[in-house]
């Protein structure tokens, strides 16, 4: 069976959402974004109305929603801004889901219940100075010291970085390896040792907090490690799986902000008399973005659907963060071009779309790595192996039991 | 102490009409073509709030209208409500505001035990904002119009505060009430995830006329309004001038001129 619709309970979610961030974020996002600084009541907002913890189990302090809501959502959030949606990427994709797979049930009681709740903001250190795509390349180390690691490192590039408590912390715990020395930790920012700041001058995403973080002989209980030694390589992978199906949908939520603006534009302004909607390169561009839209959305409804039956989906999630974010770029490039040169000025929203979607392009795996990826299932050299633990698959019951 | 919240669902305020052959369709592509009628979210939102902060026992949603009326009850169950009723029959369509108003009272009547019922100022749809007054004086009640906030409630009287257009003015009425109310009332709330799922899962009873014991004529052959001509309004032809001057001084001074040859001035 094929069935494409969304349930009124995910289209009020969803719904929702956009609710919020029309009447709190929309009016402001312009100012904030100017000065490069993050509006100190979007967190708690989305924490007090749930968002923070809206596919987490009820049990755990969520909203017991499904894998297909946050998608719903995070193209929400990122038709009005992409800092929003980084949020969940870090916060929910990045750190919470990974808990939910691969915590004990201890330390899904001590990090998880917090987060999903918005009580503590969570985040994904994962990239440093020297490494990106080449994971197994981090310098970051932690040795073993009794009950606890001793953890020495930089993060750079850390979304939430002077905003989150918990940080999800890959560090090499036997250096002379490559990935398969890579360990996970949950390191709290109030560990002594932790400290962290923001990075200004950057393209996009400016009203959002972008940081480093870094670690010296920051003392973490063995207690705070995530998975088994050894395991931080697929750890972080699987995360970049629920990351970037996050990026997926909130990049579809771009393309339609690029397309509504559009759309709108061109009905209102004339040239030779008539609304420039009225010529046919206008329309090639408006018919471009539609489709780039639903494609996009299908591809991210694709892995959400993929994830709620518990289905590997690690190929389909990359293929859906590199078009979404591709077609983003474009669609927001396409929406200035319509504007003309008031799409070159701030006083439009097109110019931040066209910035805000660079990023995507290359964070949680630049395009080229996707399409890596994609040529690499194609020629069977690369294949998804089975986890020690899968992402759970939706069981309502399971998610909206109340304890 | 039951309250009673009166909603309707209205077309949104970004919904885009059509009239063809005096049938009026509209749309929304952007969003929900159909939404809580805006002015009974603070309604709803002072119901739920006189159940947090007063006591209130019961919190019931109440709407006249088709099935479609059921997301204007379902949105009001999401933010908080604990009860929601369709009033639902063919015999009521096209009811004018005082048949709509011997409705209300006859449903809130059936629901019993209510000591205050809200209505928003004005539905968007009709723009009237008589439904509080009708109702009330149908159910025999104090009407208090244009609520801004409710300052007291005792067991036999509520104090409120109305915004008026020369000021505000707080009066004290016996209970049961009938209340509409101002946008400065409160600021009403999203509806919660939780809510939404239970809202989506909730039962809602429909009543039909039978159910009712309505006083007095309803539907469309009771309607003292005729419906029967129904067209767009033109749209208003204008035409813009750029006055040219080599100062700005010459510029206001042409627009003067053409400001008292036109007798705007």
């Amino acid at each position: 069976m094929l069935d494409f619709s969304l349930t009124d309970e995910q289209q009020s979610a969803a719904l929702m959402v956009r609710q919020f961030v029309e009447q709190e974020v929309a009016p402001t996002i312009k100012e904030y974004d100017r000065r490069q600084e993050m509006n100190p009541a979007v967190l708690p907002r989305m924490a007090e109305l749930g968002i923070l913890g809206i596919n987490i189990p009820v049990r755990y302090g969520g909203q017991g929603f499904d894998y297909v809501t946050l998608g719903l959502v995070c193209e929400e959030l990122e038709r009005c801004d992409s800092t929003l949606r980084v949020v969940m990427s870090v916060h929910m994709g990045l750190n919470s889901m990974g808990v939910l797979q691969w915590g004990t049930e201890e330390q899904k009681q001590r990090f998880l219940v917090p987060q999903a709740r918005g009580e503590k903001y969570a985040a994904f250190c994962l990239t440093e100075p020297g490494a990106g795509s080449d994971v197994a390349s981090i310098r970051s180390t932690a040795k073993k010291d009794g009950d606890s690691y001793i953890i020495n490192g930089e993060k750079m590039w850390i979304s939430l970085a002077t905003k989150a408590h918990h940080f999800l912390w890959f560090a090499k715990t036997n250096p002379d390896t490559g990935s398969a020395g890579i360990t996970a930790f949950m390191v709290t920012a109030d560990l002594p040792g932790v400290t962290s700041g923001d990075i200004h001058g950057k393209l996009g995403v400016r009203a959002g907090s972008t940081g480093w973080v870094n670690c010296q002989d920051v003392r973490v209980p063995a207690a705070n490690r995530i998975g088994e030694e050894g395991e931080g390589f697929k750890i972080a992978m699987s995360c970049l799986d629920n990351g970037r199906y996050t990026v997926a949908a909130g990049a579809t939520g771009l393309i339609r902000a690029s397309l509504e603006a559009s759309l709108k534009y061109a009905q209102q302004r004339h040239t030779f008399g008539q609304p420039i909607a009225s010529y046919q390169l206008v329309q090639q561009k408006l018919a471009y973005m539609q489709q780039w839209y639903d494609n996009a959305r299908l591809l991210y409804l694709r892995a959400g659907w993929m994830k709620n039956q518990g289905l590997r989906n690690t190929r389909e999630t990359s293929m859906a963060k590199w078009y979404a974010t591709d077609h983003s770029f474009q669609a927001a490039n396409e929406a200035i071009q319509i504007h003309g040169a008031y799409g070159y000025s701030d006083e439009y929203d097109v110019e931040r779309y066209l910035r805000n979607s660079r990023g995507a392009i290359i964070y949680e795996g630049t395009s080229e790595i996707h399409q890596l990826m994609q040529a690499g299932y194609l020629l069977g050299t690369r294949q998804d192996k089975p986890l020690r633990c899968e992402l759970p698959a939706y069981d309502p019951d399971f998610w909206q039991e109340e304890m | 102490m039951k309250v009673v919240v009166c909603t309707k669902q209205t077309p949104s305020t970004t919904a885009v009409f059509s009239i063809k052959n005096g049938i009026v369709s509209w749309d929304d592509p952007g969003g929900k073509p159909n939404v809580v009628n805006p002015w009974d979210e603070y309604a709803i939102e002072e119901g739920i709030r006189l159940k947090e902060n007063h006591g209130a026992s019961d919190v019931i949603a109440l709407a006249i209208g088709g099935e479609e009326s059921k997301e204007a009850l379902k949105t009001a169950l999401a933010m908080g409500c604990t009860g929601a009723i369709l009033v639902s029959d063919d015999a009521f369509a096209g009811s004018d505001a005082v048949g709509s108003a011997r409705i209300w009272a006859a449903a809130i009547n059936k629901i019993g035990d209510a000591k205050i019922v809200i209505f928003g100022k004005l539905t968007i749809d009709d723009n009237m904002g008589v439904a509080a007054m009708m109702t009330a004086r149908k159910l025999g009640w104090t009407p208090l119009t244009f609520v801004s906030a409710i300052k007291s409630i005792s067991a036999d009287s509520i104090t409120v505060e109305r915004l008026l257009d020369d000021g505000k003015e707080t009066v004290t009425a016996p209970l049961p009430v009938v209340i509409s109310v101002v946008k400065e009332i409160n600021e009403p709330r999203y509806p919660s995830f939780m809510g939404i799922r239970k809202a989506n899962r909730a039962e809602i009873p429909v009543w039909k006329a039978a159910d009712l014991s309505v006083n007095g004529g309803t539907g469309a052959a009771a309607s003292k309004v005729d419906w029967s001509h129904i067209f767009a309004i033109p749209p208003r032809v204008g035409s813009v001038e750029m006055i040219e001057g080599d100062s700005i001084a010459e510029q206001v001074k042409i627009l003067v001129d053409k400001l008292f040859e036109e007798k705007v001035i």
